[in-house]
């Protein structure tokens, strides 16, 4: 299975990416965000076809849309702070509609930007918007997967870094504002970093499955660890193995893809975590 | 004559504008097509935003995707495959949010399994079916170029039931979402209320992603519920508000469509955001009354947040 060139790029790509999604997701289901990430993960769509109607590398625009997003979310309100406060005084969410209003307009604008494209390209257009939609691992050249690589370790550095101040203002932003805690900035920077993580695993598991690296085995290691870095260790443990056993899959299955078996994996653990506890 | 080969085009004229409109029997239904799934839609979106379940209306509106490859696959109407996965979806997010934890955050974790398990069961579906991309991007996006007329009258009648049921479960509904406790303690089901509601909501978008597509539903789901929520605390009101809005939005983008070469989604997008946005500068202007009454306060508190 090794000996393949394309199986070695998408298991270095797919290894940083979920590592970076359980780390990052941990904190996205603690702060009640999975709605906020489901939302970022959308609006890469867009962003790839407008690149793509504009002639530029998709890349360019899964970034710009995602982290622009991000902050606008971030920046637009309570978002980034009040989801964790309303998480702890046992409330709703607080902005899921907002949330919805604001990412419908933009997957309107991505069809917009896929009937733009349609004129200019011909056929091309749908199998670029599947790819977008659906990811292609198996696609990946080397510098796309030693990029996807850099990128997952830079997230999980900067994670570590905002990691205990993150926590701090998620579990009781009150206190943590009050000791000085940038509980605000911090939002925004979190929102920012999964802008990143959402941009960069659109190209492997697709904008559509996102939530499937992100939240389901995040999601499960909540279930079975209560402590915070046991916790944040089990979600990225998840998160690898799944994109493991899914690329193994995958291989052994032509007729499976790829993305498809790592997100059968993740929610099958979710599933048992569900059983055990 | 240079003018018929250019295909219609939007004059300053409104009469001939609309009479150019309801030329052709297709436009004619998707118009009625639209305007159906415009109440529908209103109605439902307007209970599911009162509950802030807009992250379960979504994940609900995606399971049409699986739906109508699953039908696709072996061989059966789109729309029965839409009905069976939103209903099958609907029951999972149900019986996720009333067993253990209620935490929001929790649920939400939950809902966003159910969605990634159900998109990558229609990726699955897709590309075993060998997948016809053109297809794909109808059902994402919608077409509201192909309503037959039998279509027509079966998006009429499960909007019909849908309202009818909504009309009778809409008190104890509105008495559940708005104090859940209280209304339980006065012997209301509250879970089975939620979870019929889900049910009803699965039903709503199976019918609705078949004009608007399956991305944009929220669209008119939320877009119009929201905006009438921002201006009017009042129930009755803004449930009024919200159907006039919705029509607004979905006849003015088919319409915009008509007479442009973009799809109706975009227009019925941009409208319904453009609406929102204006109805938060004016409750924004105006400043938000918090009414007495009792009932409508967490109406209030959703304007508020």
């Amino acid at each position: 299975m090794l000996d393949q060139e394309f199986m070695r790029n998408a298991l270095l790509a797919g290894t940083f990416v979920a590592l970076a999604c359980g780390v990052c997701g941990w904190f996205v289901v603690l702060r009640g965000q999975v709605f906020a990430g489901d939302a970022l993960s959308h609006v890469a769509f867009p962003g790839a076809l407008a690149a793509a109607a504009a002639g530029l590398d998709e890349r360019v625009g899964l970034f710009i849309a995602t982290v622009a997003v991000a902050l606008a979310m971030g920046a637009l309100g309570r978002g980034a702070v009040a989801f964790g406060g309303a998480r702890r005084a046992g409330s709703l969410p607080v902005d899921d509609t907002a949330i919805g209003v604001i990412f419908t307009f933009i997957l309107g604008l991505g069809l917009f930007f896929l009937s733009r494209f349609s004129v200019r390209s011909g056929g091309s257009a749908g199998i670029q918007a599947a790819h977008t939609l659906f990811g292609s691992i198996f696609g990946l050249g080397a510098g796309e997967a030693r990029l996807a690589a850099v990128v997952g370790v830079g997230v999980v550095l900067a994670m570590v870094v905002i990691a205990r101040p993150l926590l701090f203002a998620s579990v009781a932003p009150d206190v943590a504002g009050a000791r000085g805690v940038p509980t605000r900035m911090l939002g925004v920077a979190f929102l920012a970093l999964l802008g990143v993580v959402a941009a960069e695993a659109t190209q492997a598991v697709g904008a559509l499955l996102l939530l499937g690296l992100l939240a389901v085995p995040a999601a499960a290691a909540h279930r079975l660890a209560r402590g915070p870095a046991a916790g944040v260790a089990l979600a990225a443990g998840f998160a690898v193995l799944a994109t493991w056993a899914g690329l193994a899959l995958a291989y052994a299955v032509p007729s499976l893809p790829p993305s498809t078996a790592i997100v059968a994996v993740a929610v099958l653990m979710y599933s048992i975590s569900t059983i055990l506890t | 004559m240079p003018a018929e080969l250019a295909g219609p085009h939007l004059g300053w004229n409104p009469f001939t504008d609309i009479s150019e409109l309801v030329e052709y029997h297709f436009m004619v239904n998707a118009l009625l097509a639209g305007g159906v799934v415009a109440v529908m839609a209103g109605a439902a979106g307007w209970m599911m935003v009162l509950r802030r379940e807009t992250f379960a209306g979504h994940t609900l509106s995606l399971m049409a995707f699986p739906g109508a490859a699953a039908a696709a696959l072996i061989g059966i109407p789109a729309a029965l495959g839409y009905l069976v996965f939103c209903g099958a979806g609907a029951a999972a997010i149900g019986r996720l949010s009333a067993s253990g934890s209620r935490s929001w955050s929790e649920q939400s974790a939950g809902i966003g399994a159910v969605q990634a398990a159900a998109l990558a069961a229609g990726f699955l579906f897709v590309s075993l079916y060998g997948g016809v991309l053109g297809d794909l991007e109808n059902r994402l996006f919608g077409t509201f170029l192909g309503v037959s007329d039998a279509e027509l009258l079966m998006l009429a009648v499960v909007a019909g039931a849908v309202l009818l049921v909504l009309a009778a479960l809409g008190r104890p509904l509105l008495f559940a979402s708005v104090d859940a406790e209280v209304a339980g303690a006065r012997g209301v089901p509250v879970a089975a209320l939620s979870s019929a509601f889900l049910l009803l909501l699965g039903m709503t978008v199976a019918a609705t992603s078949q004009v608007t597509g399956v991305l944009l539903v929220l669209a008119l789901l939320v877009g119009p519920a929201a905006s009438a929520q921002a201006i009017t605390a009042r129930p009755v009101p803004s449930l009024a508000l919200t159907l006039v809005l919705g029509l607004l939005v979905a006849w003015l983008g088919l319409g915009l469509s008509y007479f442009s070469v973009y799809p109706a989604g975009f227009f019925i997008a941009t409208i319904s955001f453009a609406v929102y946005l204006l109805a938060r500068v004016f409750a924004g202007v105006r400043g938000v009354r918090r009414p007495a009454s009792a009932p409508s306060e967490p109406v209030a508190e959703g304007v508020i947040a």
